[in-house]
């Protein structure tokens, strides 16, 4: 390891004592600031939507994605890869595309609606409580398949070849060998979805709201946007962080963060699911799944291709302001995340370092929004601040993301070559340049794709900040859905979402580019 | 000289021992059985293993708080000695400079060492097109360019077959007698110990023996020694 990396281990230190600040400091002006504030009806119908919708959410996404992940793990065919890598894809989807995507398959006059009417049948509504945890699932089933194949792709292939030579049906080996295996990844599943969830403000804002169907997050917003309560929401972001603090400390026990599609390409011979009756299961999973994630995906484009003809003049200086918050949050979070993870890996490291890199995560867009906001507030213009702020929030809130990725790596390299950088003497500035970032550079890489997309696709803290002016593409779109313009929304969605991809194509192809 | 002075070396139950001199110049076997601490000896005196207690001197000057890179020796390893995403060149260099800021005086240099151990016309490669013995011969090349004047070997050449690795430990030869470099040499072979060495440290027992002439030692091995042969 190590041994002085002087100034950039003080660095690392900076960026921890940054975190803290970020995060309990905040939390400290909102409490502070909430102490008179007491919790009306209404935000006691927040909190317990906003407990059930997630808890909802993630049954309905893992009770959906075992039988897709089992019959991903069973079966090969063609496009498997392909199906499995459009998986990870809503991950970098900014929530608002896809809210207008589903909005379109199933909203008022969407094909759904319209086949129902031709049957004449009532139509259904996306709105309120079923679209909020539809839209959730949507987001939220790839990834829980994602987990859950990984888990039993983990089942060495030598217990399906034992289980066969000893005869064992279907059933028995559910029974001895998934069954056990669905016990130990399933609640874990289970908690990160239900974290993901609670945050959710994007979906809640475009298909929820009103007394039934609020979150806490979206209380926040509309206690400062609309009623500039800004005690009412100091106190809500007070509830906001204790729900997320208690997820993130029971997920902490059960789940690893990491594997973002690590070895997803093997399947297992198996002899007991040859019949038909298993077949036809696992294509209707397949079958279904993928129909739940490639028809709004295909409305995103075809929807975004006629809608380009009505782009607002607005698009192109939003789409600009976008790029410029995505790249500034990007170099941000990679830089704070690097130090960071250089400071860990030292000798002797305080171990309070990689609990701060872990702190946002028991913190949301809308918490971290609000405290900044009572800080700026009385100081300047939160309106003039709103894209140095949501850079900054988003590189917070992608930190500990990117330091699961980078950690991990610089750990390897570390070991794999830390003792000849320190043979030939190589410390600080000379072993970040020779060694740590060649070798990291694929990592960084997608690390940065992520974190781009992230920031790109942000609607969360920027909706808090923004006037009329300055808007960002996920505001924009959002704000055409609410003036029901949406063949623009679709239009403006379609740039979003190129350039998201874009964006995350371009910084993981930097990254592979790099140096054998 | 290379002074061990009441050396103790602890890691969790594993202990060593050590206490000698090694003149400069001197060429030392280092023999004995696997997990004994032949490694940990090499690495406390390359400044990756703290002792406990006891120093580390060379000609008088106590190195047992300089880092790594601070210390008058080179050292290799059994694997990893060159870096896979720079070149040779680049790898060399950084034996030179750790900022790899090369002079054009330095650049001659590297291209002397590249020919010395019959490198040329390498030395834009990247470690994984050299084959082993040419991986073992840009490493001795750094090691020719670093030019301090004690060189550990941690069975670098372990991986490469017999005749090659005879050929490495020739260079090896050369290589110290030009830097009039002391040498410890790991390894597990009583013929390469003999054909290499003047003197031998056996590890065994959580101690790092004094230094012996190898002939003598082979000859009339003392019972560690001889368990470790599997002599009668």
């Amino acid at each position: 390891m190590a041994r002085s990396a002087g100034a950039l281990n003080g660095g690392g230190v900076a960026v921890g004592a940054a975190l803290i600040l970020l995060t309990l400091g905040t939390l400290g002006v909102v409490l502070w600031r909430a102490g008179g504030a007491s919790l009306g009806p209404a935000d006691w119908a927040a909190i317990s939507f906003t407990v059930v919708q997630a808890a909802v959410s993630a049954l309905v996404s893992v009770g959906l994605a075992v039988p897709v992940a089992r019959a991903l793990a069973r079966r090969r065919f063609a496009g498997r890869g392909l199906l499995v890598s459009l998986m990870g894809a809503p991950f970098l989807l900014p929530a608002v595309v896809a809210v207008l995507a589903l909005l379109q398959v199933f909203g008022r006059s969407g094909i759904v609606n319209r086949t129902l009417e031709a049957a004449g049948l009532p139509p259904v509504s996306i709105y309120g409580f079923h679209g909020v945890v539809l839209a959730h699932v949507f987001f939220n089933l790839p990834l829980a398949v994602r987990m859950i194949l990984a888990a039993w792709q983990a089942i060495p292939a030598e217990r399906f070849t034992l289980a066969a030579s000893l005869g064992f049906s279907a059933r028995d080996i559910f029974r001895h060998i998934e069954r056990p295996m669905l016990r130990e990844t399933v609640p874990g599943v289970l908690l990160a979805i239900f974290l993901v969830c609670t945050t959710s403000f994007a979906v809640a804002l475009t298909l929820g709201g009103g007394p039934a169907a609020t979150t806490v997050e979206l209380a926040i917003y509309q206690a400062v946007r609309f009623e500039f309560d800004l005690d009412r929401a100091a106190a809500l972001a007070g509830v906001q962080v204790v729900i997320c603090a208690i997820a993130v400390l029971a997920a902490s026990r059960l789940v690893r963060l990491s594997g973002f599609g690590a070895g997803v390409d093997r399947v297992a011979a198996r002899w007991d699911v040859a019949g038909k009756g298993h077949r036809l299961i696992d294509e209707a999973a397949i079958a279904g799944a993928a129909a739940f994630l490639l028809v709004p995906l295909a409305f995103i484009v075809l929807g975004g291709l006629g809608g380009l003809s009505r782009l607002p003049d607005a698009v192109w200086p939003a789409a600009m302001r976008s790029v410029a918050v995505a790249l500034g949050s990007t170099a941000l979070c990679l830089a704070a995340t690097l130090l960071l993870a250089i400071a860990i890996v030292r000798q002797g490291a305080p171990r309070w370092l990689e609990t701060a890199g872990m702190l946002p995560l028991a913190s949301s867009s809308l918490v971290l929004g609000t405290g900044l906001f009572l800080v700026i507030h009385p100081l300047a213009s939160p309106e003039a601040l709103a894209l140095p702020v949501t850079a900054l929030v988003n590189a917070a809130l992608a930190l500990p993301f990117a330091l699961r990725l980078v950690l991990p790596a610089l750990i390897r390299i570390e070991a794999a070559h830390g003792r000849l950088a320190d043979a030939l003497g190589l410390t600080g500035m000379a072993r970040l340049r020779w060694l740590v970032l060649p070798r990291l550079r694929p990592v960084l890489g997608f690390a940065g794709g992520l974190v781009a997309a992230l920031a790109m696709g942000d609607l969360g803290v920027v909706a808090l900040f923004a006037g009329e002016q300055g808007v960002t593409l996920p505001l924009l779109v959002q704000r055409l859905i609410g003036a029901y313009r949406m063949e623009a929304a679709s239009g403006v969605s379609l740039v979003l979402v190129t350039l998201t991809f874009a964006l995350f194509w371009l910084f993981d192809r930097a990254g592979r580019h790099a140096d054998r | 000289m290379l002074i061990a002075d009441a050396l103790d070396l602890q890691l969790g139950s594993f202990r060593l021992t050590a206490d000698w001199s090694l003149a400069p110049g001197e060429r030392i076997a280092v023999v004995g059985p696997s997990g004994a601490g032949k490694s940990t000896l090499l690495m406390a005196i390359a400044g990756f293993v703290a002792p406990v207690s006891g120093r580390v001197l060379w000609d008088g000057r106590d190195l047992t708080s300089l880092a790594p890179g601070e210390r008058p020796v080179s050292i290799l390893f059994q694997d990893q000695n060159l870096f896979p995403h720079l070149s040779v060149t680049q790898n060399l260099g950084l034996g030179l400079s750790p900022r790899l800021r090369l002079s054009s005086a330095d650049s001659a240099r590297i291209s002397d060492a590249l020919a010395r151990v019959g490198l040329q016309g390498l030395a834009d490669r990247r470690p994984a097109d050299l084959s082993g013995g040419q991986q073992g011969r840009a490493a001795l090349a750094r090691v020719l360019l670093r030019s301090r004047p004690v060189l550990l070997l941690d069975e670098p050449f372990a991986a490469l077959g017999p005749a090659l690795k005879a050929e490495m430990l020739d260079l090896v030869r050369e290589v110290a007698a030009e830097a009039g470099a002391l040498v410890l040499l790991v390894t597990h072979d009583p013929e390469e110990a003999i054909g290499f060495s003047d003197r031998t440290i056996l590890v065994a027992d959580g101690q790092a023996h004094a230094p012996r002439a190898t002939g003598a030692l082979f000859a009339a091995p003392p019972p560690a020694l001889r368990d470790y042969l599997g002599r009668p």
